[in-house]
């Protein structure tokens, strides 16, 4: 169910002093299967995120909610986001998660249920009176994930969300990853991991100094690019 | 050389044989002490806090202020304090002057310009690692300062350890709104200032040497903490 979906960018553009790091982008972003911000270092896709998530005001264009419904029903945010390296409050593992469900207007009793719950899901339910900041880097991504899962977003950010950890780790995140655009959550990731990106699935969009330069299925975009860019950089021979 | 031996002997007797005079010392000012940072902290962590968070026009001007106010001369504070509350002035009407109520508003006024730019720099700096995270959470500002606080509770323990020991070895405003009026506002450090000048270098000695201790642990549990903040408990 599409309630705030879709979402719908129009020319645009963010610049800092005369640096322009987004530099008109069109397009729309519906329900369904992730979508993947690919690219280089540099090509613009953490700020793409920021300015999606609303954490930065666009120079210029628009980033609109066109759906029927500004959220979901109930407390559900319109959008949540995980960021590379996950900012955690110095309390425990099931303080964390519950945070922001409070935050949300839930009551102590469903927030603790929905935060366990999650935790749960990802592993994490024997370390929910840990103190979060003790945990593995590993470990604290999951609890990233759990705490952003809970709330039940329509669309949750993800900022390269496996950029730090090691392959066992990665495999991990990834598959709480699927299981969330499973729940019905639409994910919007970047990573400059090709082979997680294959391995993922969903649509493809190929960022490149600041624009999309091709936006694909996942399959049909490694099978064969049709941009010369985006066949160079899987190639691995696109130097910014 | 007998003498400074004979001196230091009589101040050991003082503080290993219970000496009501000079535990009455003691306990006052501690009480004050601790008195005045609850009263200056009660302002002092939010505002901190608050100019942690809020970006505003002359935001600057303020962190500069709060800065300068750290190293407020007491006796200026304490002759200001005394303008305001003799009994001509415009807080007279309280009757606080030369009470120990006064011993704790001189105290507290300069610890306030402590805990304000002591926790104002410390909250800035976690501010800097939450503030994305917070605001995609959608907290306010208001939230947001109250998560600071808690978050920054090893920090700011430390802050207040500061602000005692500030407030703990003041003397010179003490003197001025207390009077030194003995067993009602003579504290550790007043007593120390008379006994020394009269020539009493025995009880100067041993409150001397409480004072010293007080700092140390204050500096010591200080320590532990910022132990337990880096732990990231």
């Amino acid at each position: 169910m599409a309630y705030a979906l879709p979402l719908r960018l129009n020319g645009l553009r963010f610049a800092i002093g005369s640096t322009e790091i987004i530099r008109g982008i069109t397009l729309e972003l519906r329900e369904g299967a992730p979508s993947l911000l690919v690219g280089p270092n540099g090509a613009g896709k953490s700020v793409l995120l920021r300015l999606l998530h609303g954490l930065l005001a666009p120079s210029g264009g628009t980033v609109e909610w066109a759906g029927p419904a500004a959220r979901p029903p109930g407390l559900a945010p319109r959008d949540a986001m995980v960021f590379q390296r996950p900012v955690l409050l110095r309390r425990s593992v099931l303080g964390n998660t519950t945070y922001p469900l409070r935050l949300l207007g839930h009551g102590r009793a469903e927030a603790r249920l929905r935060a366990e719950a999650a935790l749960e899901r990802v592993g994490l339910g024997r370390l929910l009176h840990r103190p979060a900041r003790l945990l593995s880097g590993g470990e604290q991504q999951r609890l990233a994930l759990a705490r952003a899962w809970a709330l039940a977003p329509e669309v949750l950010f993800l900022d390269e969300p496996t950029a730090a950890l090691d392959p066992a780790a990665t495999r991990s995140v990834e598959a709480i990853v699927v299981a969330i655009a499973e729940s019905g959550t639409k994910v919007v990731m970047t990573t400059h991991d090709l082979a997680q990106a294959r391995r993922l699935g969903g649509e493809v969009l190929f960022l490149h100094h600041g624009r999309v330069v091709e936006r694909a299925e996942a399959e049909a975009f490694f099978a064969g690019p049709r941009t010369e860019e985006a066949a160079a950089f899987l190639r691995g021979e696109l130097f910014w | 050389m007998t003498d400074l031996g004979a001196t230091f002997n009589a101040a050991w007797r003082l503080l290993a044989g219970p000496d009501p005079a000079l535990a009455g010392i003691v306990g006052l000012s501690l009480q004050t002490s601790l008195l005045a940072v609850l009263l200056a902290a009660i302002p002092g962590l939010p505002l901190g806090a608050w100019l942690a968070v809020h970006r505003f026009p002359g935001r600057g001007a303020v962190v500069a202020f709060a800065n300068a106010m750290m190293g407020l001369p007491p006796v200026v504070a304490g002759l200001v304090l005394y303008l305001l509350l003799s009994r001509s002035g415009p807080l007279g009407g309280f009757g606080l002057l030369f009470t120990p109520g006064a011993l704790v508003l001189a105290q507290a006024v300069l610890v306030a310009p402590i805990l304000v730019a002591l926790s104002r720099q410390a909250l800035e700096a976690l501010w800097e690692e939450y503030e994305e995270q917070l605001r995609s959470f959608g907290a306010g500002p208001g939230r947001a300062v109250r998560t600071l606080l808690w978050e920054g509770r090893f920090a700011l323990m430390t802050v207040l350890l500061a602000g005692f020991g500030r407030a703990a070895a003041e003397v010179g405003a003490v003197m001025i709104v207390g009077g030194n009026i003995e067993g009602y506002t003579r504290t550790m450090t007043t007593a120390i200032a008379l006994e020394t000048s009269k020539g009493d270098l025995p009880l100067a000695l041993a409150l001397g040497g409480v004072l010293l201790a007080v700092v140390m642990l204050v500096n010591g549990l200080a320590q532990v903490l910022r132990g337990a903040a880096q732990q990231g408990r």
